[in-house]
Order: C-alpha cells, then structure tokens, then sequence
C-alpha cells in the first residue's frame, strides 16, 4: 500500500483561507448534531400524533395517518431530500416560492431538518403504534368507563404507558437520525459528510479525514445511546418491561 | 394548478430507455447485495453465536462496527480504500457492489441471530445426540427454519436495501436516481425527473411491502 501518512494534516491551513482543516471538522461535527437533534424533535411530534391516529377508531384518521407512513416510509430519503430541496418550492404560491428560493434563511438546514424530521416520523409512528397495540385492551376500555373521553384516555392512561415501553426500539431510531444525517450532504449542508468529502479533496489525505469523521459519528451514537438510557432510567414504571433486567 | 400544467412529461417517455439501464444496475446491485449479504450474514452469525471465542469477538466487532457508522461513510471508506489496497483503480459500480455486500452482511447478520436464537436448544442437541456434525445439525435442522422464520424481516431488509442503493449517487456510480438526474440534466427538466424517480421507487417498495405483508400471514398460519 503506497500511502503518504499524515496525522498532523488537521493542524495544518486548509489551502485557500486562514482556517484549519480542525475547524471544519468542528464545523461538521456542529452541523451534524444540530440537524439530527432539530429533526429528531420534529420526529418526536409528528411521530407521536400520527401513531397516535394509526390506532383510534375514527377510520378517516387512520386512513390518513397510514398513507402519511407509507408515503414517508417507501421512497429512498436521499430521494425526499432532493424532492424537498429541488421541487417543494415550486409547488408553493409564487411569493412564497420566490422568498423560499431567493431570500430564506439557512435554506439547506431548513430544508434537510423538514425532511429528516418528516421520513424519521413515519418510523417513529410505527413504534409509537406497536407500543399503543402491546398494551392490554382494558386500560382503554378502563379509561373510558370512567368517564374519560377518548383523547382524555390517550392522554392521561394510553400514552405515558406506550411512550415508555417503546423507549429502546426509540433508542436506535435516535442513533439513526445521526447516522441518517450524513444524507444532508446532497443538498449542501456543511454537515461531517460533506466536510469529509471536502477535506479530502482539499487535503488529499483521505483515511486520516475519513478515520476523524468515523470517530466523530461514533461519538454521536455513543451520546445518544446514552442520553436515551438516562431517559429510560427515569421514566421506568415498576413492574414493567423496562424493570425486568 | 398551474405547476402541474408547466411539467413536460414527454421527456420522461424519451428518456426511459436511459432511465432503465439505472433501474437494471439497481436491481443488480440490490440482488447482488442481498444474495451476498445473506450468505455472509449467516455465517457471521454462526461465528458470533460460535463457542470459540475470538471468532465470536470479531464477529461481533465487525457487525457493531458496521452499524454505527452511516452507509454513506461506508460508501466513500470503500471507495477510498480498495484502489489503495490493490494498486489499481475500481469502477464507482464494482466498489458499491462490494460495499453494499460487506455492509449489508452486517444487518442480516443480526437477522439471522434472532433466527438461529428462536429455535430451542433442544434441536441442536437432538442434531448431536444423532451424531451430526455441527455443519449437518445447523444446515439441516437450524438454519432451514431460522430462515423461514425470518423470511419476512429479511425481506424487510432488502427493501430498505433497496431504497439505500441511492446513496451510490456519492460517488457517481450510475444507478436509478443517478441516471434520472442525468436525464433531468439533458433535458433540462430536472423536477419532471425526480418526481417520476420518486414515484417508480415508491410503486416498487410499495408492491414489495405489500408482499411482505402477505408472506407474513401465511407464516404465522403455517406456525
């Protein structure tokens, strides 16, 4: 293997300004968490309520909710992405679509958090659904025989129970948002992937920059998994699943 | 309306034949990866579930390894790596075609775990107790049902290897999306493209999920 080695290359002067080849690595890193976690709130909400409509009774709602996860679910999120970025504005009233295209802020962001957040929500409905499905039917049938209305039994009984028993399969759905991230590079977020392919072609050495971006995606998956067992620790119900180990 | 009204579909028509030699390499690609992906998930597998400890430890590296790591760096590891391995360059497509063989490896690998782990011990003694050799009881008693048993989530995951055959775009190699793009470009009509590359990815994971669906009822009967 005919390899000039160079792990000093993060120190050095990137070729055409004053930053380092670091500072955009930090600036990927960034990036890439701010993305992930924007669209992993967006997931959250989304997610939640369209799961949520999966399992009522009211069948146009479910109707609706199913064609919202079939449709996130089976096209490639590369696809969404450029599908987002290049065609949705078109779609929007002339004014809008001129503002979108000319003057919106940090459009690439914007635009890789929506649909990030929208493809992550489909999955997370599918969980939030699976949770709903796996509690026993009398906590429902309780909820309403007293007196509870039924956003009343999901809100006080059927959720706080649901949210809880789907935290670890929610677990790697986080991990995936990071991972998933790097998709963002299409459309010219400045995120670790693109950095990558960036400091690469700037600097030529590629295993060093490829081997820092890979630890720094482990990091985000680490801090994630962490973060959510911290959550799972805490919100534990006794006697259930979770308490099991 | 009138977004509708300016799209000019006629370029999708005229096009189709280019488009379909990037639907062919998908399909290429997918049937290759899955194939690949099985064979060597199963035996990664059977090395992580294996008594022989380093084997198990390295199996389990190279799978946790693999998945913590987003496809697309897999992607551009790859195809940074092989050329400087052998001292040649590779084509955008062989690279993908080994990537996604080596990646994919890692996912049904975790599949068949699950599968080889739901059958009872029982069997594997059985199998011993009989006097088969450890390749006879897994290929003749394990393995056959582990695999029925998760036929469908395999399945599963070949369609989601199918929709992550896009990031091949990366590093240009001329698949589906690539080749839409490409097209979009001649023409200058990109939105006509990407909407009608959504809309085949959309029919055939659809159909696909659909079947999936299906498959998973009649195992459950057959159980």
């Amino acid at each position: 293997m005919n390899y000039h080695w160079n792990w000093g290359i993060f120190f050095e002067q990137v070729k055409a300004g004053e930053e380092t080849y670091l500072d955009w690595l930090i600036t990927g890193f960034g990036w890439t968490v701010a993305v992930a976690v924007s669209a992993w709130l967006i997931a959250l909400f989304c997610g939640g309520i369209i799961g949520t409509l999966r399992t009522t009774p009211h069948r146009g709602l479910a109707f609706f909710a199913t064609c919202w996860v079939e449709l996130f679910r089976n096209v490639p999120l590369l696809v969404q992405m450029l599908l987002w970025f290049f065609v949705v504005p078109e779609l929007l009233p002339r004014d809008l679509s001129l503002w979108v295209k000319q003057d919106m802020p940090a459009k690439e962001f914007v635009t890789a958090v929506l649909c990030l957040g929208l493809f992550t929500s489909a999955r997370i409905a599918e969980q939030v659904r699976a949770g709903v499905q796996s509690l026993p039917n009398g906590q429902r049938m309780a909820g309403l025989a007293m007196g509870f209305t039924l956003p009343q039994t999901y809100r006080y009984v059927i959720l706080p129970m649901a949210f809880r028993i789907i935290i670890p399969p929610l677990t790697s759905e986080f991990m995936n948002v990071f991972k998933n991230s790097s998709v963002a590079f299409a459309i010219g977020v400045l995120e670790l992937t693109f950095q990558a392919r960036q400091i690469q072609e700037d600097s030529e050495q590629g295993i060093e920059t490829y081997f820092a971006v890979t630890v720094l995606y482990f990091i985000c998956a680490f801090m994630a998994n962490r973060g959510m067992a911290f959550i799972e620790k805490r919100s534990r119900v006794p006697g259930f699943i979770a308490t099991a180990k | 309306m009138s977004f509708f009204a300016q799209l000019d579909l006629s370029v999708i028509g005229a096009s189709l034949p280019f488009i379909w030699t990037g639907l062919l390499f998908t399909l290429k690609l997918t049937l290759i990866a899955m194939t690949g992906g099985i064979i060597l998930g199963t035996l990664l597998a059977l090395a992580r579930l294996s008594p022989i400890a380093p084997l198990a430890m390295a199996a389990t590296w190279y799978v946790n390894l693999m998945r913590s790591i987003p496809l697309l760096m897999v992607i551009l590891w790859f195809f940074l790596i092989i050329p400087l391995l052998t001292g040649k360059p590779m084509g955008a497509e062989n690279s993908a075609i080994i990537t996604f063989t080596l990646f994919e490896a890692a996912y049904y690998s975790e599949i068949m775990r699950a599968g080889i782990q739901s059958i009872p011990r029982g069997q594997v003694m059985a199998g011993q107790a009989i006097g088969m050799t450890y390749w006879q009881t897994m290929g003749h008693v394990v393995l056959p049902q582990a695999f029925r048993n998760m036929l469908p989530i395999l399945l599963t995951q070949t369609i989601i290897l199918f929709q992550d055959t896009s990031l091949v775009y990366a590093i240009g190699a001329k698949d589906l999306l690539k080749a839409a793009e490409i097209a979009g470009k001649n023409y200058n009509r990109p939105l006509e493209m990407y909407i009608f590359v959504a809309l085949v990815y959309f029919v055939i994971c659809f159909a696909l999920s659909r079947l999936v669906k299906h498959l998973q009822a009649r195992i459950a009967i057959v159980r």
